[in-house]
């Protein structure tokens, strides 16, 4: 499972700034819930594909996993809207997401996190103001986006040990038989990158500016 | 500009005389009523060196103690002259550190950003960065990952990430722990020979005894204390005799 889902090629798309791609995606968004007609979705479905087949070149197969990840989601809201409204609207509502969430796909295939994660500290820049250091969530961020595979890969590898000793839990009790040594991995592993941060530096870029003056400080 | 801390009033952070190695000064370390290190006086100013022992010796608390990821309970660490209590950033600067776990000290998702992600801290432009992270992956054969998720890359390869990650910062002592614990014979092969050929000063804690051929100098940590300080060969030897015991 990779949740880097950054596609190399060099196209535009790429080229371009991640914010711009991020605001074209919030603006797709608003469009989308303003024009609420099976037209404009199927018109932004197809802008949509040209721009990530066609002008980035991605793979048919980064876009068809995303959406087959929504396909219970798409059948479903086709479903209830078809018994509640009509099948009119519940086309146009699936439409409607498999649009977005094929347009977050196009962003992210084309977009590295970096990129993507100095737009998140751009916009968390005011919060410095309250103490926030934009840098430290954008590393939030990278980190979970890294970590997570990891952690999944360790709950294969506790359930696989468990089965190696003929344990097969199903259920609640899998849950509970796989989590409590998960903890313990992830505590252990935390306090392990903290070191790893500190001897890369982590806190080499001195905290927030200190209002007092230097010379108050020296007696 | 760099404001002064009061308690570092006097020690000017510049003042590093790269001549003096690592120094260690009566140091000892306890966690509580245990004691971990005990009487430990020495300088390190070979290129190459070796740190064996049993478990539990002391060997990763003694590593740990050349960075500053442990300030000692007694005595003191200089690294060229400065003290890991009071500069500890200037000491990480000088003195990078490669752990056991590639998982643990790879932080970003992708290989390129991780490698820049210590030249971050430092606050090297993006431009400069990019040339030295280009050039580090080259170096160790990682050019063709630059974009790949971390997470899919061999053992080896991502100890070999976290290891370009620590020499895209030009430290100029580096510090491995175990470093090929967790790898197979021909990647731990492979990492021993990168860091046998580095032009830094290397300390490096092993279990693998041959990886301290050509060593220059070899300690054998036993119960938190220093108990043979020799060549690879009579050091190995002193340490076999030691195990053979138990
Ligand atoms: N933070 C800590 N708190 C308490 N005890 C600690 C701490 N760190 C290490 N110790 C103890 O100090 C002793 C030495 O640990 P250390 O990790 O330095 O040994 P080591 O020689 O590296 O062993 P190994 O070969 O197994 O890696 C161990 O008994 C350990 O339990
Ligand atoms: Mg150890």
């Amino acid at each position: 499972m990779t949740l880097a889902l950054y596609v190399p090629r060099s196209s535009v798309v790429h080229r371009m700034h991640a914010g711009v791609k991020l605001l074209g995606l919030a603006v797709l968004a608003v469009l989308l819930f303003a024009l609420p007609t099976l037209t404009a979705a199927g018109a932004a479905l197809a802008g949509v594909l040209a721009v990530g087949l066609l002008l980035a070149r991605l793979p048919v197969a980064v876009l068809a996993r995303q959406a087959r990840a929504v396909r219970w989601w798409l059948l479903a809201l086709l479903v209830v809207h078809a018994l509640t409204t009509d099948v009119r609207t519940g086309a146009h509502v699936s439409l409607r997401l498999l649009t977005l969430v094929l347009a977050a796909a196009v962003v992210t295939a084309t977009t590295r996190v970096n990129a993507m994660v100095a737009v998140v500290e751009w916009l968390c820049a005011p919060l410095r103001l309250v103490g926030v250091r934009p840098a430290r969530v954008g590393l939030a961020i990278t980190m979970a986006l890294r970590f997570i595979p990891v952690l999944i890969e360790r709950a294969d590898r506790i359930r696989a040990a468990q089965a190696a000793r003929g344990g097969s839990p199903r259920g609640l009790r899998a849950l509970r038989t796989t989590i409590a040594p998960l903890l313990v991995q992830v505590l252990q592993m935390a306090h392990d990158v903290s070191e790893a941060l500190d001897a890369r530096g982590a806190d080499d870029v001195p905290p927030p500016r200190r209002r007092r003056s230097p010379t108050l400080e020296t007696p | 500009m760099r404001f002064r801390r009061p308690g570092a009033v006097g020690t000017d952070v510049d003042v590093a005389d790269p001549t003096r190695g690592i120094e260690l000064r009566g140091v000892g370390q306890r966690y509580g009523d245990r004691v971990v290190l005990d009487g430990i006086d020495l300088t390190l100013s070979e290129q190459r060196v070796g740190v064996i022992g049993a478990n539990g010796s002391g060997k990763s608390t003694f590593a740990r103690l050349l960075n500053g990821l442990v300030v000692p309970s007694e005595g003191q660490v200089l690294v060229d002259g400065l003290d890991t209590r009071t500069q500890v950033r200037a000491v990480r600067r000088r003195v990078g550190f490669v752990f056991q776990d590639p998982d643990a000290q790879i932080v970003h998702p992708t290989v390129a950003e991780d490698v820049a992600y210590g030249l971050e801290n430092q606050g090297v432009p993006a431009e400069e960065r990019a040339v030295r992270v280009a050039e580090v992956l080259a170096r160790h054969g990682l050019a063709g990952h630059a974009d790949h998720p971390a997470h899919l890359l061999s053992g080896g390869q991502k100890q070999l990430l976290a290891i370009a990650g620590v020499l895209v910062m030009r430290p100029a002592r580096i510090v491995f722990d175990e470093p090929t614990t967790l790898l197979d014979l021909v990647n731990a092969r492979r990492i021993a020979d990168l860091v046998v050929g580095l032009e830094q000063q290397v300390v490096v804690v092993t279990h693998q005894l041959d990886l301290l051929d050509g060593f220059d100098r070899v300690l054998v940590i036993d119960r938190g204390r220093v108990v043979e300080d020799a060549a690879p060969g009579p050091a190995v030897q002193a340490y076999r005799a030691l195990m053979a015991d138990r």
